[in-house]
């Protein structure tokens, strides 16, 4: 079982707290109605998928309630880091840099 | 005495005899025994027959590893257990233990006919074997192969034991009481550090226990163990024993199974009978020690032949010899000095044969001493004996050419093929391991996890190595932890480090298409099947594994993993780590259904939720249904009444009367804030702005690709307070949506979310004489048509309580639910049951709710829908706002499949014959046409109990709503029924019964 640090709370914590919230920054369009049937499908459906170092989100729902932001290598499932919703995107190469 | 204990020798009390059963033979044993060393002390090595060949198997291994002597125990009715290892099980009186695999006796199995036609079940026999003809599958195939699979049989009562579950921190965990173990768990200890030491068996010291001759600080062996376990205790060490660490987890989260009572004669009381802990440990030792491998020749498997450094511990340990005239055929050192011990404890060793030309002096020197003769650079061949070895045939190799044979006879056959460092946890972790070529084994290399390997499981051997690298590694996880850490050193004497070479199978100068060497003995697979999967193209280690079922039996493999890579490289032409390492994954032995579920069984496998009102609705004897986490009332049957009947007397009762229905586990959320408005704008297809408070209204919400994915009735309280009902299965779910959108994409707006599901009790009122009923109660509002329209709500006094009424209907009549806290739920019901029986009152339950909402044509989401269903195909447009910039969902519509014509769309069925649709069935439009046929939808909801006079059903069919009329067709095994297509509300179209 993962322990999962909340980033409002600032515990670690059990992940049973915690639940995913698939892929994070992803920006819902402002204006939906105005983008275009790509886009919205680029929104909706795209995802990176990727091998390594994942943006992602978690939600502290047995806890604060809070939604926040999580780096997690999906080959480890070690995770980076853990932020609040909305700061940037953390530099990925600072984050893998202590690894063993 | 029995004939095979030797006085003076082993751990276990011969003054304590312990009497068991074995296939209904009354055994005598000691105390400290287990069945399989209580068995060989009376000179039985048959104790199974094997999968596949039925072929008869003795105990090859000492400990938890063993793969053929699996039993069935049993403990008094109810108390059954298939699959244990002889070899681990501990006696106690009245135990009962059973053979398995074989009919009709042990010595004589008629399955045992499978030996002789072993050409069937070569490797892939079950791709081969049953494929053709197809018609036999179902009659002759699956029944045989369901029949012969598996080795015990399952128990058919409920298991009466219970079994726990605990939590456990800790600085160090170490996994292994050997002398690794002991010497890390010491390191760690004295530095401060909580230590928890875990071991499988039932005392610690692992190889200390099986080399007593070893001197440790000048101690005899076992006389330093109990001095050292004693100081360990003393520095605060939890040493758990009979606990094996099952699986190693995320961020050092490891699982133990502490077994507590399977050896006690007696059964104490509550005490369960195993423990889970969950253990998170801030660094981890792991000292599991090596598993000695078999070697590979024809008749490997024949009992009496066995591992040499179990007949090593059975004799040191268990004080048993396995046999007066052993032969020991080795490639490693460590099984010279098994014949050392079994020499000087009787036996007549009849000859050590060594694979290998060149062996320490000393050692040969040692065995001449002995007066045992020693056959270096020989192969073994064959073994003959039924049910138990009686010779070896050897052959001296030389230049790689098989010579002469020559017949040792003897009544054991102790071997080595050298020794696998266990890597079980250390894989569990995702630890890289490396390939050894000069011990030809693999070996530990990095781990993510904050953990160490530690003496012979990383391939050290010898006691005093042990003792070094585990004082050396809890001196490193201290460090880890900031403490300084001392140097601890052990003086060791009589130490038997050694070497050895590992083989494929061993040359033969016999047909190699007959040979029968055993690799993996517990799944019956051959070296040659190995050869043959490679033959057939089986390239990658994962897909020889599965191809013959190599290491896929319940040991994993623990002795067959390296014996088997080694040959199938050698049939690939490559080097071992060019054909890789199959997975190793938990459960490191088996482990009991009973301890993963815990606590979690019977009424504690799930939360079950209940309403305030649930304990009436009990006592009037509701039948329940779970619903979510809920516990519903489903009907309330009188006597002498089934389903059907109950339901058609509440739903009449409701359409004629009055009907009082407990909706309290309506998911309710509270939407609170000068943004409320705007939030529900967003949230739900619906325009809000110009709902007064006051009012409600039915809310349909979708998720942003379009679909529906929630719905309820939603009430204006005031400008700022939204109280908002979801489904009952889907109230988190719905929160959790509001949550995600309110926090992350519109974190401007000034809205606060509750869950209040649980704060009201909900009863609701239905039928021409609820408003009638409900008036007298009220404060605050007047029931009537004017004052309190239907879609009305206000906050107001129901019978003195405080009370939010609603105005609404789910069943097409005259309608109230009234909210009142939680806790004062049951007094409004009784206040309403009283004053309700002059109008007949009736309870009804989710079943007549069902019923009445259909013939409505009301949607249950999730049912009526399923995740693709948009509020066009569901025929309630009516309910999108089309003039709002935006909401959840809306942009998803306007996607153009979402657009396309030949949607499936709801539609109401009435059948030609008036029979009742099954739900889920599926819907043609032309019946005659060839199979597969073309589905075009299927029945979503389906009621012949109600108040119409047929049958009614809903259902989504391909452009529905553009057929009314239409004939559909649907097939169904006997027969197919046609049905007509209708509009979905089958009760009051134009809503007159709504109206006070």
């Amino acid at each position: 079982m993962l322990l999962i640090h909340c980033p409002y709370c600032n515990e670690t914590l059990p992940e049973v707290e915690f639940a995913y919230a698939s892929e994070a920054h992803i920006a819902r369009p402002t204006r939906p109605s105005e983008t275009t049937d790509e886009d919205w499908a680029e929104f909706l459906f795209m995802r990176s998928n990727v091998k390594g170092p994942l943006y992602e989100r978690w939600r502290h729902v047995h806890g604060c309630g809070r939604f926040f932001n999580a780096v997690r290598d999906t080959v480890t499932d070690k995770f980076l880091t853990t932020y609040k919703a909305g700061e940037p995107r953390p530099d990925l190469s600072s984050l893998t840099e202590g690894l063993k | 005495m029995s004939q095979y204990r030797v006085s003076g020798r082993g751990r276990v009390d011969t003054a304590r005899p312990v009497t068991f059963t074995f296939d209904g033979k009354s055994y005598r044993g000691a105390q400290g025994d287990t069945v399989a060393s209580a068995l060989l002390a009376n000179g039985v090595h048959l104790m199974g027959r094997s999968f596949k060949y039925h072929r008869p198997r003795g105990a090859i291994a000492a400990g938890s590893e063993e793969p053929n002597a699996l039993i069935g125990t049993r403990r008094g009715s109810g108390r059954f257990e298939p699959n244990t290892r002889a070899t681990v099980q501990e006696i106690w009186d009245g135990l009962e233990t059973n053979s398995q695999n074989k009919f009709p006796s042990l010595k004589f199995d008629v399955g045992a006919v499978n030996d002789a036609a072993y050409m069937l079940f070569s490797a892939g026999f079950y791709y081969k074997t049953f494929m053709w003809p197809r018609s036999f599958w179902d009659k002759v195939y699956e029944p045989f192969i369901r029949a012969a699979a598996g080795l015990g049989v399952s128990p058919i009562e409920e298991d009466p034991d219970t079994y726990a579950s605990r939590n456990l921190h800790c600085d160090v965990l170490i996994v292994g009481a050997g002398p690794t173990g002991l010497a890390a768990a010491r390191a760690a200890a004295v530095e401060g550090l909580r230590v928890v030491l875990v071991d499988e068996n039932p005392e610690a010291g692992g190889t200390l226990l099986s080399e007593p001759q070893a001197r440790i600080d000048g101690k005899a062996a076992w006389d330093w163990l109990a001095a050292e376990l004693e100081a360990l205790k003393a520095l605060g060490v939890k040493i758990m024993t009979r606990t094996t660490a099952i699986a190693y987890y995320h961020q050092n989260m490891i699982g133990l199974v502490e077994k507590l009572t399977d050896h006690l004669p007696k059964l104490p009381a509550d005490t369960p009978r195993e423990r889970l802990w969950r253990v998170r440990s801030k660094q981890v030792v792991l000292a599991q020690g090596a598993l000695e491998k078999p070697l590979v020749f024809h008749g490997n498997d024949r009992p009496g032949v066995m591992l040499a450094g179990s007949a090593q511990t059975f004799l040191n340990r268990y004080g048993v010899l396995v046999g007066k005239r052993p032969v020991i055929l080795t490639s490693h050192d460590s099984a010279w000095y098994a014949a050392f011990d079994l020499q000087d404890a009787g036996a007549k060793v009849q000859a050590i044969v060594d694979t290998r030309a060149d062996v320490d002096a000393l050692l040969q020197s040692e065995a001449r001493a002995r007066g045992i003769a020693v056959k270096l650079s020989h192969t073994a061949t064959a073994t003959s004996g039924r049910l138990r070895v009686s010779s070896l045939r050897i052959n001296p190799v030389a230049g790689g050419t098989v010579g002469a044979a020559q017949d040792i006879r003897c009544d054991a056959v102790l071997m080595s093929g050298g020794w696998t460092p266990s890597l079980h946890l250390f894989s569990h972790t995702k630890g890289s391991l490396t390939w050894d070529d000069d011990r030809t084994t693999f070996l530990p290399e990095k781990t993510p996890e904050d953990c160490v390997i530690a003496g012979a499981s990383r391939g050290l051997w010898g006691i005093g190595a042990a003792l070094a690298d585990g004082a050396e590694k809890g001196r490193a996880v201290a460090e880890a932890l900031g403490k300084t850490g001392a140097q601890v050193a052990y003086a060791i004497e009589a130490d038997r480090p050694g070497t050895g070479v590992s083989h494929k199978e061993l040359p033969t100068d016999l047909s190699a298409g007959k040979a029968k060497a055993f690799v993996d003995f517990q799944n019956d697979v051959t070296a040659k099947d190995l050869r043959l999967a490679v033959r057939e193209g089986m390239r990658s280690i994962e897909h020889v594994k599965r191809y013959t079922t190599n290491g896929m039996a319940t040991d994993q493999g623990k002795m067959s993993n390296i014996n088997g890579l080694n040959i199938a490289s050698d049939a690939l032409g490559k080097k071992q780590p060019q054909v890789g390492l199959t997975t190793f994954r938990p459960p490191y032995t088996p482990t009991s259904f009973g301890a993963f579920a815990g606590y979690h069984r019977g009424e504690h496998f799930e939360v079950t939720r209940k309403t305030n009102i649930d304990s009436w609705a009990e006592a009037k004897g509701a039948v329940f249904e779970p619903v979510g986490q809920w516990r519903r009332a489903r009907y309330f049957p009188k006597p002498g009444e089934d389903m059907d009947t109950a339901v058609r007397r509440e739903c009449a009762a409701t359409r004629a009367s009055v009907g009082i229905f407990d909706a309290s586990t309506l998911g309710k959320i509270e939407v609170v804030g000068p943004d409320a408005v705007e939030f529900m704008n967003r949230m739900y297809t619906n325009p809000w702005t110009k709902l007064a408070p006051g009012r409600c209204r039915y809310g349909l919400l979708l998720g942003d690709d379009g679909y529906i994915r929630d719905d309820g009735v939603i009430g204006r309280m005031t400008e700022d307070r939204f109280h908002v009902t979801t489904t009952t299965g889907g109230a988190a779910r719905v929160l959790n949506m509001m949550e995600d959108y309110l926090q992350t994409e519109w974190s401007d707006l000034n809205v606060w979310l509750t869950s209040t599901t649980e704060h009201w009790s909900t009863v609701a009122l239905n039928g021409p004489n609820a408003a009638k009923l409900l008036a007298p109660f009220v404060e605050g509002v007047e029931l009537t048509e004017e004052a309190f329209p239907h879609m009305s709500c206000v906050e107001c006094t129901v019978a003195g309580m405080p009370a939010r009424l609603f105005r609404v209907s789910f069943t097409g009549e005259i309608g109230f639910e009234v909210n009142v806290p939680a806790h004062l739920g049951q007094k409004l019901w009784d206040i309403l049951w009283e004053a309700g029986q002059q109008y007949g009152i009736t309870a009804y339950g989710t079943e007549t709710m069902h019923v009445l909402r259909a013939e409505k044509g009301y949607i249950i989401v999730g049912q009526d829908t399923d995740g693709t269903v948009t509020p066009y195909d569901a025929g309630m447009g009516w309910a999108v706002g089309k003039k709002k910039p935006d909401f959840v969902g809306m942009r998803g519509l306007a996607r153009p499949d979402l657009q396309a014509k030949n949607r499936k769309q709801l539609v109401g069925l009435l059948t030609e014959d008036g029979s009742k649709l099954e739900e889920g069935a599926q819907i043609v439009f032309d019946p005659k046409q060839a199979i597969p046929m073309t589905m075009v939808g299927h029945v979503t909801s389906s009621y012949d109990v109600g108040t119409t006079d047929q049958p009614i059903a809903l259902a989504l069919v391909e452009g529905g709503h553009g057929k009314m009329g239409e004939t559909v067709y649907i097939p169904m095994p006997d027969r197919t029924i046609a049905a007509k297509i209708t509009a979905t509300v089958f009760v009051d179209p134009e809503n007159t019964r709504l109206k006070i």
